[in-house]
C-alpha cells in the first residue's frame, strides 16, 4: 500500500526526521492560511498524488505570497495529473501540501527495501539527489553507496556514519545525518514498510539536514497489525477497478489489451497471459480468482471483467485440483446465469474431473468456444479478434 | 527414493482441529501419507480423525518422533508456529498459508540461524501448495492424483502452475519423483537453490523442471548453482512475459524491480547457464520429454 508524502513525512518525523514546515489544505483559502501560519516569505504548493515526478507534470509550485499560494492551490485541486508513472489516465489531485521553501545548498538520495538475496534491509544512497533512482542507476552508478542492514540487531551507528561521510556531508553535520538514516530504517522496520525513500534529502544553507519529498509503501499482508497506516489508504489514488476487485478479494491488474482473463492461480494467471502474448493478442488484465476458483469468485470475476469495456474476449482458464471442474462448471453455469456477457467467451477446464466439466458445460445454455491447452485457448481467443 | 518426504515420513498438522487443516488433514492420509497427529493449542489430550492433539509441537514430537509438519494456522500466527516447529526439532515444515508479512519471514529465518546445519529445520512455503512424492506421500494441498510415480523432479513457486506441470508429464506418460511449491512470497523458507541440490544428489531423478516467474534473484541463483555443481539437467519456465514492470501480479514476490527480474531477462541468464527453457507453459511436458530423450 502507497501513502502520501505528507502523510510520509509525518510518520518519519516521528522517527527523528526533519522535515520542513507544511500543512494539508483542502481549499484555496485554506492553503493560503496554511501560508500565513508557516511563515516566511517563500512557500512550495505540492500535488497530493501517489506518484513520483510530480514537478516535471506541473504538480509542484514556487509561490512569493500567500496569494500565489491560493491561485497555485486553485489551479491543481480537482485535477488530474498526469505524469511518467501514472499512466495516461492520470491521478486526481483532492489535496494540496503548502510547504516553506528551502534554499537547497546540496541534495541526496536515500533509500531503504528489501534485498532479496540477503533477506535483508538494504541502505542505497547517492549524491546526485532529486533523480529518480532508477536514472542514478543508469547514469551515475559509481554514486550509489549500498549498506546491508542486520535486521536481527538492526541498524547499527557506525552503518549510517559510513554512508554520511560516503555522501561527503560536512563533519558537522555528520551525526545529524546518520540519525535521520537510522530513523528511515527504524519507521521502516517498526511499521511494516516494504520502502522509505527520501529524494531528495537536503543540506539547507542554514545547514540543516531536511527530508524535502519522501515516500512510503507498506506490506499488505502486514496491515492487520498497522491500523494507523491502514487509515491513511486513499483509494482515490488507485485504479477504480483494482480497487472493486481487491474489496471482493480478488487479484487484479488492469493493463492495455482487450483479451479478458479469468484464471485461478497467479502462476497460471501470468502463464495464460503469456500464451495470449506468444498467441499475437494483449491480455487486458490480470486475474486471479484464487487456487480454488469457488463459484462465489466466479460470479465476482465475470461481473469485475465484464464491466471493462476494452475486453472483446474473454478467455476463462481453470485447473481444478481438489475443487473438481465439475464443480468449477456448475460456477460457471451459475455465474452467466446472472451476468450477461456480450463479448465470445473461450473456456478451458482441466485437472480432477475435466470430462464431467466440460459435459456440464457442453449441455448448458452458455454460448462458448471449448480450448483443450492452454495454447488451444490462447489461439482461439486470438482468432476470434482476427 | 524421492527427496525430503517418502512413505515413512512421520507427518503431524499444526492447525490440526481448524477446518483447513482438517479437510487437507484428512487428504493427506487418504494419499497414503503418515500423518501421525497434530497440534492446537488448548486442545491437548482429544483425538481428531483418530489421531491425537496436542498442545505444543515439542510434545507432539516427543510422543510421535515426527519429522515433518504441515502449518494451517492464520498468517498472523504462522511465524510464532514456524519457529516453534524449528525448536521441537521437526525437519520439514511447509507452510501453506498466504498472507504472512515479510518482517515476520525475516524473523523466522533470523530465529533458525540458532541451529546448527545438522540441526537445522527446512521450511517450505509460505504461500504454496507444498511437496508430493507420488505414490508415497503427501505433505501439501495438490490433487495427488495428477501426479504420476517416476523420476522427473519439480520446483515451481505457482501452485497451479506446477499442477499444470504435472498434468502435462502425466499425459506424456512421463512421472515425477518429487513435486516442491516454494511459494509466491517474497521472502521464502527454501529457494529453488535450496532444493535443486537434493535432486542432484537423488538416485531416483534423472531431470528437474523448475518453474519460476518475475521477480527477486533465485531462479538465477538456482541456475548458477546447476551450472556450477550439476550434471542432472535442468529445464525451467518462466512465467510473467507480459507482466508490466513495477507491478505486484497475484503473488506478492511477483514484481520487477530490478535488473535480471523480468522473464525476458531471467530466460536469457538461465540459457548462459545451460538451462533448457520452455519457450511457453502449454509445452513444460514436451520440453522435458526432448531433453530426457537426449540423455
Amino acid at each position: 500500500m502507497d501513502i502520501h508524502e505528507y502523510q510520509a513525512k509525518k510518520l518519519l518525523a516521528d522517527f527523528g526526521v526533519i522535515i520542513p514546515r507544511g500543512g494539508i489544505a483542502y481549499s484555496p483559502e485554506n492553503a493560503e492560511n496554511k501560508a500565513r501560519e508557516i511563515g516566511g516569505s517563500k512557500w512550495v504548493v505540492k500535488a497530493q498524488i501517489h506518484s513520483g515526478a510530480r514537478g516535471k507534470a506541473g504538480g509542484i509550485i514556487l509561490c512569493n505570497s500567500p496569494l500565489e499560494v491560493a491561485q497555485a492551490t486553485d489551479k491543481l485541486l480537482g485535477k488530474k495529473l498526469v505524469t511518467n508513472q501514472t499512466g495516461p489516465q492520470g491521478k486526481i489531485v483532492n489535496r494540496i501540501y503548502v510547504e516553506e521553501a528551502t534554499d537547497i545548498e546540496r541534495e541526496f538520495y536515500l533509500g531503504l527495501v528489501f534485498d532479496r538475496s540477503s533477506e535483508s534491509i538494504m541502505v542505497v544512497a547517492s549524491t546526485e539527489g532529486g533523480m529518480s533512482v532508477e536514472e542514478i542507476s543508469k547514469e551515475k552508478p559509481e554514486s550509489i553507496i549500498r549498506s546491508k542492514i542486520e535486521v536481527a540487531v538492526g541498524m547499527q551507528k557506525f552503518q549510517a556514519r559510513e554512508i554520511a561521510f560516503g555522501l561527503g556531508v560536512a563533519p558537522e553535520l555528520i551525526n545529524r545525518t546518520a540519525d535521520t538514516i537510522i530513523g528511515c530504517y527504524r519507521a521502516f522496520s517498526e511499521l511494516d514498510a516494504t520502502m522509505v525513500e527520501i529524494n531528495p534529502l537536503a543540506v539547507s544553507g542554514q545547514g540543516q539536514i531536511l527530508a524535502l519529498d519522501c515516500k512510503m509503501s507498506f506490506d499488505n499482508n502486514a496491515l492487520f497489525r498497522r491500523n494507523q497506516i491502514s487509515e491513511l489508504r486513499d483509494k482515490t489514488q488507485e485504479n477504480p477497478s483494482e480497487v472493486y476487485a481487491s474489496d471482493r478479494g480478488l487479484n487484479y491488474v488492469s493493463l492495455d489489451g482487450n483479451i479478458g482473463n479469468i484464471i485461478n492461480g497467479a502462476g497460471l494467471a501470468m502463464a495464460s497471459m503469456d500464451m495470449i502474448k506468444l498467441a499475437g493478442g494483449e491480455p487486458a488484465n490480470f486475474l486471479d480468482v484464487g487456487g480454488g476458483a469457488t463459484p462465489e469468485k466466479i460470479v465476482k470475476a465475470f461481473k469485475l471483467i465484464s464491466m471493462d469495456e476494452k475486453v472483446k474476449v474473454i478467455l476463462v482458464n481453470i485447473f481444478a485440483g481438489i475443487n473438481r471442474c465439475d464443480w468449477v462448471a456448475e460456477g460457471i453455469v451459475q455465474a452467466l446465469d446472472k451476468i450477461e456477457i456480450k463479448v465470445p467467451l473461450v473456456i478451458r477446464l482441466a485437472g480432477t474431473n475435466v470430462d464431467k466439466g466440460n459435459k456440464i458445460l457442453r449441455e448448458s445454455k452458455i454460448k462458448y468456444i471449448e480450448a483443450n491447452s492452454l495454447e488451444d485457448a490462447a489461439n482461439k481467443a486470438v482468432k476470434i479478434l482476427k | 527414493m524421492a527427496v525430503i518426504i517418502d512413505k515413512n515420513t512421520k507427518i503431524i498438522i499444526q492447525g490440526f482441529t481448524g477446518k483447513m487443516g482438517t479437510f487437507h488433514a484428512d487428504e493427506m492420509i487418504k494419499y497414503g501419507s503418515n500423518v501421525v497427529g497434530g497440534v492446537t493449542p488448548g486442545k491437548g489430550g482429544t483425538k481428531h480423525l483418530n489421531l491425537p492433539v496436542f498442545n505444543t509441537v515439542k510434545e507432539a514430537v516427543d510422543s510421535t518422533n515426527a519429522t515433518a509438519s504441515i502449518l494451517f494456522v492464520p498468517p498472523a500466527f504462522a511465524a510464532d508456529s514456524a519457529m516453534e516447529a524449528a525448536d521441537a526439532g521437526i525437519r520439514t515444515c511447509v507452510a501453506i498459508v498466504d498472507g504472512i508479512p515479510s518482517h515476520d519471514m525475516i524473523k523466522i529465518k533470523r530465529y533458525m540461524r540458532r541451529y546448527s546445519k545438522s540441526e537445522k529445520m527446512s521450511l517450505v512455503g509460505p504461500n504454496c501448495a507444498g511437496i508430493i512424492s507420488p505414490g508415497k506421500s503427501m505433505l501439501g494441498i495438490m490433487p495427488g492424483h495428477i501426479y504420476k510415480e517416476g523420476r522427473v523432479g519439480i520446483i515451481s513457486r505457482s501452485g497451479t502452475l506446477g499442477y499444470e506441470a504435472a498434468q502435462q508429464l502425466k499425459d506424456l506418460n512421463i512421472g515425477i519423483s518429487t513435486s516442491v511449491g516454494i511459494g509466491g512470497d517474497p521472502i521464502n523458507g527454501s529457494s529453488f537453490k535450496d532444493i535443486i541440490g537434493k535432486f542432484e544428489e537423488d538416485d531416483e531423478t534423472d531431470a528437474v523442471l523448475m518453474i519460476g516467474e518475475i521477480g527477486g534473484p533465485q531462479e538465477v541463483a538456482a541456475g548458477e548453482f546447476a551450472k556450477q555443481n550439476m550434471k542432472k539437467p535442468v529445464i525451467a519456465y518462466i512465467a510473467g512475459l507480459t507482466a508490466p514492470k513495477g507491478r505486484v501480479m497475484g503473488h506478492a514476490g511477483a514484481i520487477v524491480s530490478a535488473y535480471g527480474e523480468s522473464a525476458v531477462e531471467k530466460v536469457e541468464i538461465l540459457k548462459e547457464f545451460g538451462v533448457t527453457i520452455s519457450k511457453n507453459p502449454s509445452v513444460m511436458g514436451e520440453t522435458v520429454k526432448d531433453v530426457l530423450s537426449r540423455k
